[in-house]
């Protein structure tokens, strides 16, 4: 028994099963992946703090490559006899499938943790649903799924000891982000109970079943025809034992804790006709709907899925059931029906249950799954049906009364509406921890994120009540709403919920007395119908004024506690100072004081504001996106923008898909509050803003003069020679809606003004004041023909920035330092660019709803683009260079099959194009569009086959890209043979030197001292040289660039790379938010990174040995500055001295030395003459 | 040759110090070198109190931006045990510097609030420095701010730590005040152990081409001795403080002249960075040859014999000798 008191904490899922999985194993093998990280970034900083497991030693923790790698090293943990875990999700878990074959056929004990999400199909998705696990459930692993927080913790003790016993092992799994992202308060398991649940005697068994040399055996033999199939039954009996173990465990956990559990667990009326069968976190609104509509009705929860017990379960149900309705979170197309319908009908089958079945599925990828829905599940009356969506194409979808609502009384609901940045969701956090840990209340809190990297926008949705919460579905109808961001009141109706009598509550610069006028009609209307408390604060004001910026966290939270009535206002007011002492006390005094002195004076500047009786504004929500966009985007895409896109059937969406592209520029986000304004007088016309641009929002353009412009549109005479002989203009013009205010191109603005210095020839200045004329004067620019490419000198920075942008406006963080490289190879190629894209910031800024950046020209050619996965990337865009060299190939065959209609001259002029330059480009596609004018109205089957073909005539450009976690790791196997392979394609590698899409985990290009995720002590070892590997090829052109270092060379590199007919490979040092960092002035950091020779500048092209040139051209000059100057810029690296010093210059130093040795092997190699003298000695 | 002196109250074999400079007191290294080549007691680099809280508010700003915003990445960063926020690591560098070497160890100090200061000032002498000297960098920018008020700054500062320490305490100044030397008598007053004269200040540059201010620092030249030189030789004998010698001092000959105006020690860095640390040792040489030279038996014998009140033309110290001196220049150019 437990002799130790457990403690009630507020945690969320992921946390919750790392608590467990950290203290009942010894190895854990781990990789990033959406929404499992966390328990892997847990159980990596608990290492690092040497928190031991219950055996009293602190487990290894090691990242690896891949999921696959992880379940090969968990693989191998396990059959040398170690307690060994992982954690999991979506592609991850089928990376797994392979090892999961084995140590299930090898009958060894283990437990994954399955955060279950989407598995990607016709789009990926980072939300919950059960496609990733029933995916595996062919490999022989027991499945068991808890249903919330407080659930995943015991039943990852449970699946612990479980797994021991049965030596079956186990997926345990859960809802993404429902459960694994949700905070509850929940009883935390003491080590005492998890010593209770495990056997040691099991443990020692599992160990003597271990390899070791000293009692030496065989395991993995290759078996044929005549014994594989007689060996594999032998498992048998301990899959039927499973089931009894696993119960057992539960009994025990019962008798321990209290909270009994069931393999098949019912819920509900004991005369119950109709009953749910159901696994997950719905089950809880399930529940909570059973109590709400008390009739004969019941929810049959499965827990234990594989091995499905038929007995079990089907003595779990009432003997009065007439009808089984059976929910499946994922969706098997093709089936007779998702798996565990099937598996209940086989199991009424087999145990001689006549109970007719029905199926249906729900909340794919995190869909809402309310009370509502449930409602309608009971009435359902036809099978295979959909819930939560309007199916219009298959009809299969049930309706549902939205209105129906199961909300207690007894639970105070709030909702809050924050700014990515604001700190909304970490003080409701907190506030979620006051009241779970300081009071008898049971706490919830759900949050809800942006598909946007800037300027995003989080939903808080919090419940508190006197028991346990069961609404795992977003507030639907809250007492309390508070907006901290005015910018949204325009934008969301996030009062239609609301409920009468409630309490409203407004961040705004506008006092008790104005801000009334202020609020759109619909808001008023609310307020006023629905008798609203309404509230004001400056929270921007009160928070400036106590030193903390822009983060009105605090301040908020103390309006919420002071007016929501959760707490007695002193109590809390209390507790959120005790909660400040204890969540900054280490960040020191100062940091304590700003956010006391917030707290102290929050209340004196919020105000009720007396509502009037009529509603006055005749202000309306603004559209989401332009009326003169084109229809898909209007109805589909801005219904997504207007947060409706619930709402959206099914046939409005592709079936396939296929979006357009160019559908940013509608989206018009307005999240800057400064944006660039130019001026003509001081700009030298060097182009360099234009190229440093994240989101393409500040455009050059050359042009014929023009007599007619809006009143404040700026131009002036282009001062290029090749311009000023003919008398161009020159616009420098920036889209004042789609900025996100970065200002990175004030700090490379070169150009001064002579007078007042402090002002470039680009200078930041409010956006409000200028927005209307801004936005005439963006429309009248776009309006103005792009210049013929065929007139610019692509070399040179300041022509070359004159093309066009063909990726623009995307969702990447403002600052980015990936993006104005891709940007800059849509300009260069991107109306015959194909583009690979490897999952990560690029494919989520680059691919996510609702709009894309990528873009088409004014001719309509743009970039295609398509995402696979994370881990094949190089060879999906290998897949793509053979099938356009196959399609060419054939178009060419054809073609000279038809030069009796083509001509020959055409023929072959065709056939011998050189295509080196835009001029060739140009002209290829007149020649092919000769050559279709002569073969229309030919209509052999021959001649049709070279219509759909004969494009590919003209040069294609296949980009390959992605971040550092694909390049080095998980793809890099991939990436090795696509390099090997000599195909003509170009790789671009964003190289930010940390997993930046899933949270700042370490990966191979990190560099030495660095602080990640898996490396909290700071990474020991240096970086992988992977340009230095692929040159070892020596047919593979490489070049390492750095923008914010020289600009021009990055030009040439990408130039050179497309040009030249093999495999290239373009490492881009890509600043990012990853880094800790000041985005405004990144560039310099970039350039801090090249003086040090932290990075370096070169370019290794192959065709340089045939014109008896070295192929390596070292560009970075010798060092001038040292490391250590670039590595205190930041926080990645600036941290460790603040956490370890002495590890800081132990490993500074190292820095240090490794940047002196790389750039002098780096000088070696450049001075080696193919035809010359060799230098003697390498270094 | 005896070229013992003492400072503060501290007995040291000779008065070459050197002087507070972050490259060259950064490493235990560095200051086992310094006790090799010679020096008498070291002067560590400044805590800066300042740096410390902005040092403090990046941390939390960097730690902070971009979380809970995306859902990918709710976080950036671990967060480790603790940070070590204070001045945790000046103070184990004081503890392994004494450990390391039997010279005497003075802190350095600069606070930006009257806590910080005091605070800081105990856990410094708790670490076993030997004496503190308060580097109070301070430049008035307030055009509104009296000289009243500045010096007040000062005094407030000296008496707050002397009532916190029981060390010796020196103050390292700054010479623009309107009458320096009342100053000086002020702070002798207030309890200061020793005037360090002077503190060096970054010495803002323009970069023409670039339009830029560049803040740097200007390495003290031979010819910057002449301030201290005259203020030391002004207050010897009548001020009750001892008084250390910094700026300009590059050679036995200068380190001689300081010492002859009434310094008790000297205090070396821009040499030392332009030479290395072995470069006390010349200095220590050059003393030691030029005594002998001129049959001088220590240096408690030379000290203050061309102080103002001592030297035979006490008024070459004065403000007159300036203006006679401008008369006796004669331009190169003979125009």
């Amino acid at each position: 028994m437990s002799t130790t008191k457990r403690k009630f904490v507020t945690m969320d899922g992921n946390e919750a099963v790392a608590h467990v999985a950290f203290r009942t194993n010894e190895v854990i093998a781990i990789y990033p992946i959406t929404p499992s990280s966390p328990m892997g970034e847990w159980a990596d900083e608990w290492a690092a703090k040497t928190v031991p497991n219950i055996w009293g030693t602190v487990p290894s923790v090691i990242e690896l490559q891949s999921e696959a790698g992880a379940a090969g090293t968990v693989h191998g943990a396990l059959q040398t006899g170690s307690l060994t875990t992982t954690f999991t999700a979506s592609q991850g878990l089928l990376l797994m499938i392979p090892n999961m074959f084995k140590i299930a056929g090898e009958l060894t004990p283990c437990v994954f943790h399955i955060a279950a999400r989407s598995v990607a199909t016709h789009a990926l998705s980072i939300f919950g649903d059960h496609s990733d696990v029933m995916a595996a459930r062919s490999t022989g692993w027991a499945m068991l799924c808890s249903n919330s927080v407080q659930e995943a913790m015991d039943f990852a003790l449970i699946s612990q000891a479980a797994t021991l016993k049965a030596r079956v092992p186990f997926l345990h799994f859960f809802d993404g982000f429902r459960t694994s992202h949700e905070v509850a308060k929940v009883e935390v398991l003491t080590e005492d109970d998890m010593r209770a649940m495990i056997d040691d005697e099991l443990v020692l068994a599992h160990r003597g079943r271990g390899l070791t040399p000293d009692r030496p055996v065989l395991r993995g033999t290759a078996q044929n025809p005549d014994v594989f199939f007689q060996a594999r039954e032998g498992c048998n009996p301990f899959y039927a034992a499973c089931p009894d173990i696993v119960q057992s465990a539960m009994d025990k956990f019962a008798a321990l804790t209290g909270r009994q559990y069931k393999l098949y667990e019912y819920y509900g009326a004991p005369d119950a006709e109709r009953v749910i069968v159901m696994m997950g976190s719905g089950c809880e609104a399930a529940l909570e709907t059973v109590d709400f509509l008390k009739g004969k009705i019941g929810v049959l929860k499965v827990r234990l899925y594989r091995p499905f017990d038929t007995a079990r379960f089907v003595a779990a149900l009432p003997a009065t059931v007439k009808s089984l309705v059976v929910l499946d979170r994922t969706k098997e197309p093709g089936a007779t029906g998702e798996p565990l319908y099937q598996d209940v009908v086989t199991a009424l089958a087999e145990q001689g249950r006549k109970i007719p079945v029905l199926g249906g599925r729900y909340g794919l990828s995190s869909k809402e799954f309310t009370p509502a829905m449930v409602k309608a599940v009971f009435e359902a009356d036809r099978n295979h049906f959909t819930v939560g969506i309007n199916d219009d194409v298959s009809h299969t979808s049930l309706a549902f009364d939205p209105h129906f609502s199961t909300e207690s009384d007894k639970v105070v609901r709030a909702v809050f509406y924050g700014l990515g940045a604001d700190g909304t969701v970490g003080a409701n956090k907190n506030s979620i921890k006051i009241i779970g840990e300081e009071t008898n209340n049971f706490a919830q809190g759900y949050f809800v994120y942006d598909s946007k990297k800037s300027g995003s926008m989080t939903v808080s949705h919090l419940r508190f009540g006197p028991e346990p919460i069961r609404s795992t579905y977003l507030v639907s109808k809250a007492n309390f709403v508070a907006c901290h961001q005015p910018i949204f009141l325009e934008r969301y109706d996030m009062l239609k919920d609301v409920v009468t009598g409630g309490t409203f509550l407004l961040n705004s610069p506008f006092g008790p007395e104005v801000v009334w006028s202020k609020l759109p009609r619909p808001i008023q209307k609310n307020i006023v119908e629905k008798q609203l408390k309404f509230y004001v604060i400056d929270a921007v004001k009160v928070a400036h004024n106590s030193g903390m910026g822009g983060r009105i966290n605090t301040v908020m939270q103390v309006c919420f506690f002071a007016i929501s009535g959760v707490l007695p206002k002193d109590e809390a007011i209390n507790a959120i100072k005790y909660s400040i002492k204890k969540t900054y006390g280490k960040k020191g005094d100062e940091i304590v004081n700003m956010n006391l002195k917030a707290v102290d004076s929050t209340l004196e500047h919020m105000h009720q504001v007396v509502v009037p009786a009529a509603v006055s504004s005749e202000l309306a929500f603004a559209p989401p996106v332009s009326k003169d966009a084109p229809g898909f985007v209007r109805n589909v895409l801005g219904e997504i923008i207007a947060g409706r896109g619930d709402l959206l059937p099914t046939s409005a969406l592709p079936c396939d898909g296929t979006f357009p592209t160019g559908t940013a520029r509608y989206e018009k986000r307005n999240i800057a509050l400064e944006i660039p304004v130019w001026d003509p007088n001081v700009c030298i016309q060097c182009g360099k803003c234009a190229m440093v641009c994240p989101h393409a929002v500040i455009r050059a353009k050359v042009y014929e003069p023009v007599t007619t412009m809006p009143a404040t549109f700026k131009s002036t005479a282009a001062r290029d020679k090749d311009w000023k002989e003919t008398g161009l203009s020159f616009t420098i013009q920036v889209a004042p809606e789609d900025c996100t205010g970065c200002a990175l191109c004030v700090d490379v603005c070169p150009a001064k003004n002579k007078s007042e210095p402090k002002l470039k020839a680009i200078n930041m200045a409010a956006q409000p004041p200028i927005r209307e004329t801004e936005v005439a004067n963006w429309d009248f620019f776009l309006k103005i023909p792009e210049l013929d490419r065929r007139k610019i000198k692509v070399g040179s920075i300041p022509h070359q920035q004159l093309q066009q942008p063909l990726f623009e406006f995307s969702g990447a963080c403002a600052g980015c330092g990936e993006t104005p490289y891709v940007k800059l190879m849509s300009q260069l190629f991107g109306d015959r660019l194909i583009v690979a894209n490897a999952t990560g910031c690029t494919s989520i800024y680059g691919g996510n709803l609702p709009t894309t950046p990528w873009t088409v020209n004014a001719e309509g050619r743009g970039p295609a683009w398509c995402n696979s996965l994370f881990e094949d990337n190089a060879e999906f865009g290998l897949g793509f260079r053979v099938s356009l060299d196959k399609q060419q190939e054939f178009a060419g065959e054809l073609l000279k099959k038809h030069a009796s209609i083509v001509g020959d001259d055409l023929v072959t002029a065709i056939l011998t194009a050189p295509q080196a330059t835009e001029a060739d480009i140009y002209d290829q596609r007149q020649r092919v569009e000769a050559a279709k004018q002569k073969l229309r109205g030919v209509s052999t089957p021959a001649a049709k086959s070279l219509a759909a073909v004969i494009d590919m005539l003209v040069k294609k450009s296949v980009w390959i890209m992605g971040g550092d976690g694909w390049a080095y790791d998980i793809g890099f196997g991939g990436l090795d043979h696509v390099l090997a392979s000599g195909r003509n394609v170009n790789i671009l590698v964003l190289d930010t030197e940390v997993y930046s899409n899933t949270g700042g985990q370490m990966s191979k290009s990190t560099p030495r001292g660095a602080v990640a995720k898996f490396a909290a002590n700071g990474k020991t070892l240096g970086k992988k040289d992977l340009g230095r590997i692929a040159m070892t090829y020596g047919h593979v052109y490489v070049a390492s660039v750095a923008m914010g270092a020289r600009d021009e060379h990055t030009l040439r590199a990408f130039l050179e790379a497309e040009s030249y007919d093999g495999p290239s490979l373009i490492i881009a040092y890509s600043h990012c938010i990853a880094h800790g960092i000041n985005m405004t002035t990144a560039m310099q950091n970039q350039k801090a990174a090249v003086n040090s020779a932290q990075w370096l500048l070169y370019r290794y092209d192959p065709r340089r040995i045939a014109t008896g040139d070295n192929p390596l051209q070292l560009d970075s000059r010798p060092p001038k500055q040292r490391v250590d100057e670039f590595l205190m810029m930041e926080n990645r690296f600036k941290m460790l001295t603040k956490s370890d010093p002495e590890r800081a210059k132990m490993l500074f130093k190292q820095a240090q030395t490794d940047a002196e040795k790389r750039f002098k092997r780096f000088e070696y190699l450049a001075t080696w003459k193919p035809n010359g003298a060799v230098a003697t000695k390498e270094i | 040759m005896d070229l013992r002196t003492t400072y503060m109250g501290l007995s040291l074999k000779n008065p070459l110090v050197v002087s507070a400079c972050q490259p060259l007191s950064d490493e235990i290294g560095k200051i086992r070198h310094m006790e090799d080549a010679g020096a008498a007691a070291v002067v560590l680099y400044s805590l800066f109190e300042e740096q410390l809280r902005l040092e403090t508010y990046e941390l939390e700003h960097h730690l902070n931006t971009g979380t809970n915003s995306f859902p990918e990445a709710l976080s950036y960063f671990p967060e480790p045990a603790e940070f070590q926020l204070g001045p945790e690591e000046y103070l184990e560098h004081i503890r392994k510097a004494k450990a390391a070497v039997n010279i005497p160890v003075i802190a350095s100090l600069n606070g930006s609030t009257l806590g910080g200061w005091t605070d800081f000032a105990k856990q410094i002498q708790q670490a076993g420095a030997d004496a503190l000297e308060l580097n109070i960098y301070y430049i008035p920018t307030d055009i509104h701010l009296s000289g009243a008020a500045v010096e007040k700054t000062y005094l407030d500062i000296l008496k707050a730590v002397k009532s916190a320490v029981k060390i010796p305490v020196a103050v390292k100044l700054s010479p623009f005040f309107s009458n320096m030397a009342n100053m000086a008598v002020q702070l002798d007053e207030a309890g200061a152990d020793a005037l360090v004269l002077f503190n060096r200040f970054y010495q803002p540059d323009l970069d023409i081409d670039q339009l830029e201010v560049q803040p740097s620092v200007l390495l003290s030249t031979p010819q910057a001795l002449r301030l201290p030189l005259r203020w030391i030789a002004m207050l010897h004998g009548r001020i009750r403080a001892d008084l250390a010698a910094t700026s300009g001092i590059h050679t036995s000959r200068d380190a001689l002249k300081m010492l002859m105006v009434g310094a008790n020690v000297t205090e070396l860095a821009s040499a030392l960075l332009a030479r290395g640390i072995d470069h006390i040792r010349v200095v220590e040489q050059g003393i030691r040859e030029w005594m002998t030279e001129h049959w001088y038996d220590s240096v408690t014998q030379l000290q203050g014999s061309m102080s103002q009140m001592k030297c035979p033309d006490p008024s070459a110290f004065e403000r007159s000798q300036y203006m006679r001196a401008l008369a006796n220049y004669k331009p190169a150019s003979g125009r």
